[in-house]
């Protein structure tokens, strides 16, 4: 196993304890609930988007591990004022590196996200990181049951 | 060590436990992970096995194997030989009266599953009621559920306070001319506390209600006794008792079973069968439809007299002393908080802190080789009576040490300062 401070990198530990855009939105177009029943992670995802398709608000609110906490914060700062094109080809990027899919380096254009890139090393702790992104992408798709990436 | 109010309460040893020695028979024990000794505190989701439990399952495959009550051959009745010896184990692992009242079955979800099934199914009608508590596991939850939405009957919950203890008082009013059975659980997985089983079996039964006891968290501890407990049902699982997963127990007085109508219908469970009528085969075997887990059974026996062997009474004594210790090591941290503090507790620590999510606290712990378990532990009602999302839980079995305590203690001020 990698060392923790793979893991808990700073920029991590300051998403969990001051996570960003940790809100409710009465006014969203989307939203969607992300649980993990056996960690009990609980994660709704909140998304505002505009006539021109694109993100202009996201939030989140919930409870969850400093590893989902972190994610869905990261998730808020790094989808709003992106196309849902892009939220799109965004949530492949970061499924890819949180589930160590690719051997490369991670790439450029995943910018802050790329603190997560030492999930994959810690198998049991993937689905934490990516209950957000799936709570977004079903939040996008209009499910209305919640999801779960146990 | 201090000693503690609690600690008073258990009798003295007639001689320690050589908990070293007792570690030599778990070769599993010894290995390191991640680098660190492995110490073992998830007891309360499944316990290690002895080496006598893993021989007897080997050997069984290797020189024993036949179907149960079937052949004329030798092995066949070597095999069935092994597999009625374990049932009398397990009548005096139970001190049950009768050996016909040990019902071989999965695990105690499926010995609860059964009466819900036999008992339930033929004796619960529509309004009828039947009581569980607010700490059970979802197993001795969600039968009853399954009941009462299909029989049109009422579930109804004792509280408890803030201790976890239950709150008799109301138990007593829940009582009614309308309930069929008391479902209660005996040590819960979440908190550790110990029921007061008698006292709430003594308060059905005035009112001629039986009860089923879940002794999955009770029975790897203390002594059972099912007459003296006078319970009606008591399951219990194999594999948390040191013995092999897929085999469990359940005990029912005789004169209840008797009257139950089977659980699965198949071979073995029938003394005759026609396309008109099917006669159902006398205790025990009526409620064991099908080839059983046979080597397991075997190795179940093993894990009892393993057990025999030690004794419930030192398990008990030694394990209240670990948890004591742990109890003052886990509190003495600034932060944090025990989820179950009540007067008469086994085997589990429970605890949040502040925060940090219980499933950060695991995977440090795993980093130093030590093996908790995070989360609701299939009891979520009680993290929702706590306000809690989900708690680390340390649980103990007599191997454990008060070395490995330490070694667990030192790691939360690792967390603390990181998340602080």
């Amino acid at each position: 196993m990698s060392d923790l401070s793979e893991l808990y990198q700073e920029v991590i530990l300051d998403h969990y304890k001051s996570p960003r855009n940790f809100r409710e939105m009465t006014d969203c177009t989307h939203c969607a609930e992300g649980t993990n029943p056996m960690c009990g992670d609980r994660i709704t995802v909140f998304v505002h988007i505009d006539d021109d398709k694109i993100v202009d608000d996201v939030s989140f609110q919930g409870s969850g591990c400093a590893i989902s906490k972190a994610s869905a914060s990261l998730l808020t700062t790094a989808v709003k004022g992106k196309s849902l094109s892009e939220v799109e080809h965004l949530f492949h990027e970061v499924h890819r590196m949180l589930t160590g899919e690719t051997s490369c380096p991670p790439s450029e254009s995943l910018g802050k996200l790329r603190v997560l890139e030492g999930v994959c090393e810690f198998p049991v702790r993937v689905k934490c990181a990516t209950l957000a992104w799936h709570a977004l992408q079903a939040a996008l798709k209009n499910r209305e049951e919640p999801i779960s990436t146990e | 060590m201090q000693t503690t109010a609690n600690q008073q309460n258990v009798r003295p040893l007639r001689e320690p436990l050589d908990v070293a020695l007792l570690r030599e028979d778990f070769p599993i024990l010894k290995q390191t992970v991640h680098g660190k000794p492995l110490v073992y505190l998830d007891n309360a989701a499944t316990a290690q096995k002895p080496l006598a439990v893993v021989d007897a399952i080997c050997d069984f495959y290797l020189r024993d194997n036949a179907n149960v009550h079937r052949g004329v051959h030798l092995l066949s009745q070597r095999a069935t030989d092994l597999f009625e010896a374990t049932r009398r184990k397990a009548q005096a692992f139970l001190n049950a009266a009768f050996e016909q009242e040990i019902i071989y079955v999965r695990g105690a979800t499926e010995g609860i599953n059964l009466v819900m099934r036999s008992y339930g199914a033929s004796m619960v009608g529509a309004g009828d009621e039947i009581i569980i508590s607010a700490m059970e596991h979802h197993s001795n939850i969600v039968p009853w559920q399954m009941l009462c939405e299909e029989k049109g009957a009422v579930l109804k919950v004792i509280p408890m306070n803030d201790a976890g203890e239950l709150l008799m008082d109301e138990y007593e009013r829940l009582l009614t001319d309308r309930t069929r059975l008391v479902a209660i659980v005996h040590v819960s997985n979440a908190l550790g506390t110990i029921n007061p089983v008698s006292e709430i079996i003594e308060l059905a039964h005035d009112r001629g209600i039986p009860v089923l006891v879940d002794g999955a968290q009770s029975a790897p501890h203390m002594p059972i006794d099912v007459q003296a407990m006078d319970c009606d049902f008591f399951v219990c699982s194999g594999h948390k008792i040191f013995g092999p997963t897929g085999i469990g127990l359940l005990y029912g007085k005789r004169e209840l079973l008797e009257k139950m109508p089977p659980f699965h219908g198949g071979g073995d469970m029938i003394s005759s069968v026609t396309f008109e009528k099917t006669t159902y085969n006398e205790l025990p075997y009526k409620f064991e439809a099908g080839t059983p887990s046979i080597a397991d059974v075997v190795g179940l026996g093993a894990a009892l007299d393993y057990l025999g062997a030690v004794g419930m009474d030192r398990i008990h004594a030694w394990e209240t002393e670990l948890l004591d210790y742990a109890t003052a090591a886990v509190t003495a941290i600034p932060g944090v908080r025990l989820i179950g503090t009540a007067a008469q507790k086994a085997g589990v620590l429970s605890f949040v802190l502040d925060g940090v999510h219980p499933h950060d606290i695991g995977t440090f712990m795993d980093h130093d080789g030590i093996a908790i378990r995070a989360g609701h532990h299939c009891a979520q009602p009680v993290m929702d009576r706590f306000g809690v999302p989900a708690t680390a839980r340390a649980s103990f079995a007599f191997y454990n040490t008060r070395d490995e305590i330490d070694r667990m203690v030192a790691v939360i001020p690792k967390i603390v300062e990181l998340f602080g």
